[in-house]
């Protein structure tokens, strides 16, 4: 069904029972026909919505809405649209992504941001293990991980570049995971709240953010209450530690040459 | 504090001055830094502890004054800690490090390859002469259908993407960063005339080389570097690498050192920063997770593109093979303990997985056991020095063959094994831009394309022989392979029969 918003070319599909493959094809095709705004009904574990849209024109200007559950790799390889998920994302949402934005109105399973090198991805609530692992940065790609709750362990290991803010928003106690930012050599992890300062990789420094980091935490934290609500104030009073790699290099001592 | 180094030379630079001319091209062609002149004295001079043994100078000499050999001075002998043993303990005595090896295992593991004599048709069926007749070495990589459907003389099925290469031979993967600009170009250019295909590696694709897209298979690895869109959708197979033959188990850490202006930008990750990759993917622990990114590179890919997962062959690999199959890989490509690489720990280069001859035969015929030996191509690498070599995996079961150590060589590599310091006097591997120059890639070019026209002349002789006319005809057969000096043990696994029966 076809229909005009908000001047832009609107498509609907109800992918109700539909296998993956099929509902990505009529996204593709969707996209390659010069819809800007997809809205996808009754969404159930679909993998990899998104992914296949590569060849389309003009991606930055496509946004696809998804009500339901989505699967896993959700925006795997996302090279510019936007997607917003009323509902949670399974594991690998943003796997590899390069452009584009993820909003995620609920949970993001393991791996989210995984390797990610561009574009940002909001969870407003918790995600799960191994969160954000070897995302990095290159020129005019700087990848940001906004997570509303916590996340499990792990977090930004290997982590190369970019940005994962954790806020901590609605849980019970302090921040819980362990092994966070092991092997990291670049990027930056902001949490906000209590953690245990033992449970970080020993490659981690922690220190309090200056403005310039503040400056940063606080755009995001702002597209994170555009589009979740809440009052942005109240976040970026913190407090926030930020975690970085002490070294870029955290291995260049190991070989006998 | 820098300890007091015990090492003796392991090379002697010996120079005839009744020939030498003071040229000083020793010194230059030297990034070792052994040979020196001396102004004083006129006279040229040589710090044989720093020699490698590359032979750069030996050959370059224009009056044949050089000769590198191995250094007559040894410590006492013992027949159990050998010169090298005593080397690395005092090596890491000194630092405290990991030892780091370049090129694939050199220990003196047996070699199956040697072990496997071909068939030849003598009287009962007549060979054939390649020179007179047409001899088919083409090649198609992919999955192939249980079935197919021809009507009115044409196929109406549709067939998974299908690759098509001239012969069965292709450069595995060495990358941009581990090996010089001008090396990758010279493999890109030499598959593109060859018709067959060149591996990225994972270091990104250099968009000077977008130009060979059809001769390219791209690698998506544990680091993702340089993986985006572009890049996937470049290649005529995208290849996730899990493993290789020379480090199974280890992921690779490309030192800062090495990722300076165009590696920086081809794998996407700034200048001066190890680009590590960690040990296993962090987004496949198990086959349905495999599975995932398998089908998350078809989706990014649209199914226009084979998906190959190589593995280095290990204990399991035929169990791990079928479920690779099972998760959707077209291609198989699997790595034997030989294969070599730009660095990787000497411990688990000399002591971690198998000989890609039982790997290939035990993945071979598990798959046709299973009834699924047509859902996947196998390409077998990991130590492939000849054409007898190549024919003798087309026998066991492979479909085609990465050459990585071969190709090297083709350009100029006399396997000093110091890739990992990123000098290298023959320009291949280093970034280094006064060695790297050195390599011309339109003269690397001619010598690759040299090396896979004389290997595929020779297996064009070889299946005359043998009396068929189509590698197709061989592959798989093993009945065309016996096997010489092995046991029963050994036979059984390679699926073959012994000389004489």
């Amino acid at each position: 069904m076809n229909e005009r918003n908000n001047g832009r070319r609107a498509v609907r599909i109800d992918a109700t029972g539909l296998y993956y493959r099929d509902l990505n094809q009529l996204v593709r095709e969707a996209i390659s026909g010069g819809a800007r705004r997809i809205e996808l009904e009754g969404v159930m574990g679909q993998r990899y919505i998104g992914t296949n849209v590569y060849e389309c024109p003009d991606l930055g200007d496509v946004e696809i809405h998804i009500h339901g559950v989505p699967g896993n790799d959700l925006g795997a390889f996302l090279n510019g649209p936007r997607i917003v998920v009323y509902g949670s994302a399974q594991d690998g949402c943003g796997n590899t992504m390069n452009a584009g934005e993820i909003v995620v109105h609920g949970r993001a399973g393991d791996i989210a941001g995984f390797s990610a090198r561009g574009g940002r991805i909001l969870v407003r609530e918790s995600a799960g293990y191994r969160v954000g692992i070897h995302m990095k940065e290159y020129g005019p790609h700087k990848p940001v991980l906004v997570i509303g709750g916590s996340t499990q362990d792990f977090l930004g290991e290997y982590m190369a570049g970019g940005v994962i803010i954790v806020l901590g928003l609605g849980i019970d106690g302090p921040h819980r995971a362990a092994l966070v930012g092991t092997g990291m050599h670049g990027g930056a992890i902001y949490i906000r709240g209590e953690f245990d300062r033992d449970r970080v990789g020993k490659e981690v420094g922690i220190v309090d953010p200056d403005a310039a980091d503040m400056a940063e935490v606080e755009e995001h934290v702002r597209a994170y209450t555009d589009n979740f609500g809440g009052s942005a104030e109240e976040i970026i009073a913190g407090p926030f530690s930020k975690l970085y790699p002490k070294h870029l290099r955290p291995y260049g001592r190991l070989y006998a040459y | 504090m820098a300890l007091a180094c015990f090492k003796l030379p392991e090379f002697l630079v010996e120079r005839d001055y009744d020939k030498c001319i003071n040229c000083r091209v020793c010194e230059r062609q030297c990034g070792w830094e052994v040979h020196s002149y001396d102004e004083e004295v006129d006279k040229m001079f040589a710090d044989t502890e720093k020699c490698v043994g590359c032979q750069r100078c030996a050959v370059m000499c224009p009056t044949g004054a050089l000769v590198i050999s191995p250094h007559p001075g040894r410590y006492r002998e013992h027949g159990n800690w050998t010169q090298e043993h005593l080397r690395d303990a005092i090596r890491q005595s000194e630092t405290g490090g990991v030892v780091l090896a370049g090129s694939g295992n050199d220990k003196d593991y047996p070699v199956y390859w040697d072990k496997l004599l071909l068939n030849a048709s003598q009287v009962t069926n007549p060979s054939i002469d390649p020179l007179r007749e047409p001899m088919e070495l083409r090649t198609y990589l992919g999955a192939k259908p249980e079935s197919i459907e021809v009507r009115d003389g044409k196929l109406v099925s549709q067939l998974p993407p299908q690759v098509q290469v001239e012969t069965p031979i292709l450069f595995s993967a060495l990358s941009y960063g581990a090996i010089s600009f001008q090396a990758q170009e010279a493999l890109a250019r030499a598959a593109a005339e060859l018709g067959i295909l060149y591996n990225t590696g994972e270091g990104g694709l250099h968009h000077d080389l977008y130009r060979y897209r059809g001769n390219t298979i791209v690698q998506v690895a544990s680091g993702r570097f340089g993986v985006d869109p572009d890049y996937l959708n470049a290649a005529r197979i995208v290849e996730i690498k899990i493993g290789q033959g020379a480090k199974p188990g280890i992921g690779g850490h490309l030192p800062g050192e090495k990722v300076v202006g165009e590696v920086s930008v081809t794998r996407m990750i700034p200048a001066g920063t190890d680009a590590i990759s960690p040990a296993p993917q962090h987004d496949i622990y198990s086959i349905e997770d495999l599975s995932m990114l398998i089908y998350a590179l078809k989706e990014a890919t649209n199914y226009q593109k084979p998906v190959s997962v190589k593995i280095a062959a290990v204990h399991n690999v035929a169990a791990i093979a079928t479920g690779m199959v099972r998760a959707g890989a077209d291609i198989i490509a699997l790595d034997g303990f030989r294969g070599g690489t730009g660095a990787a720990p000497k411990i688990i280069r000399d002591n971690v997985g198998i000989p890609i001859e039982f790997a290939l035969a035990a993945v071979d015929t598990r798959l046709r056991q299973e009834g699924i030996r047509n859902r996947a191509s196998i390409i077998a690498g990991g130590g492939f020095r000849n054409s007898a070599d190549v024919i003798k995996a087309i026998a066991l079961g492979a479909d085609a063959v990465y050459i990585g150590t071969a190709a090297l060589v083709a350009m100029g590599c006399t396997l000093c094994q110091k890739c990992y310091t990123g000098i290298c006097n023959w320009g291949i591997t280093t970034q280094n831009p006064y060695l790297a120059k050195r390599l011309n890639p339109e003269i690397a070019t001619e010598r690759l394309v040299n090396l896979v026209t004389g290997w595929s002349h020779e297996i064009k002789e070889m299946l005359g022989g043998l009396g068929v006319n189509s590698i197709e005809s061989l592959r798989g057969n093993r009945l065309h392979l016996r096997g010489i000096g092995l046991t029963h043990g050994e036979l059984e696994t390679l699926g073959v029969r012994m000389v004489g029966q």
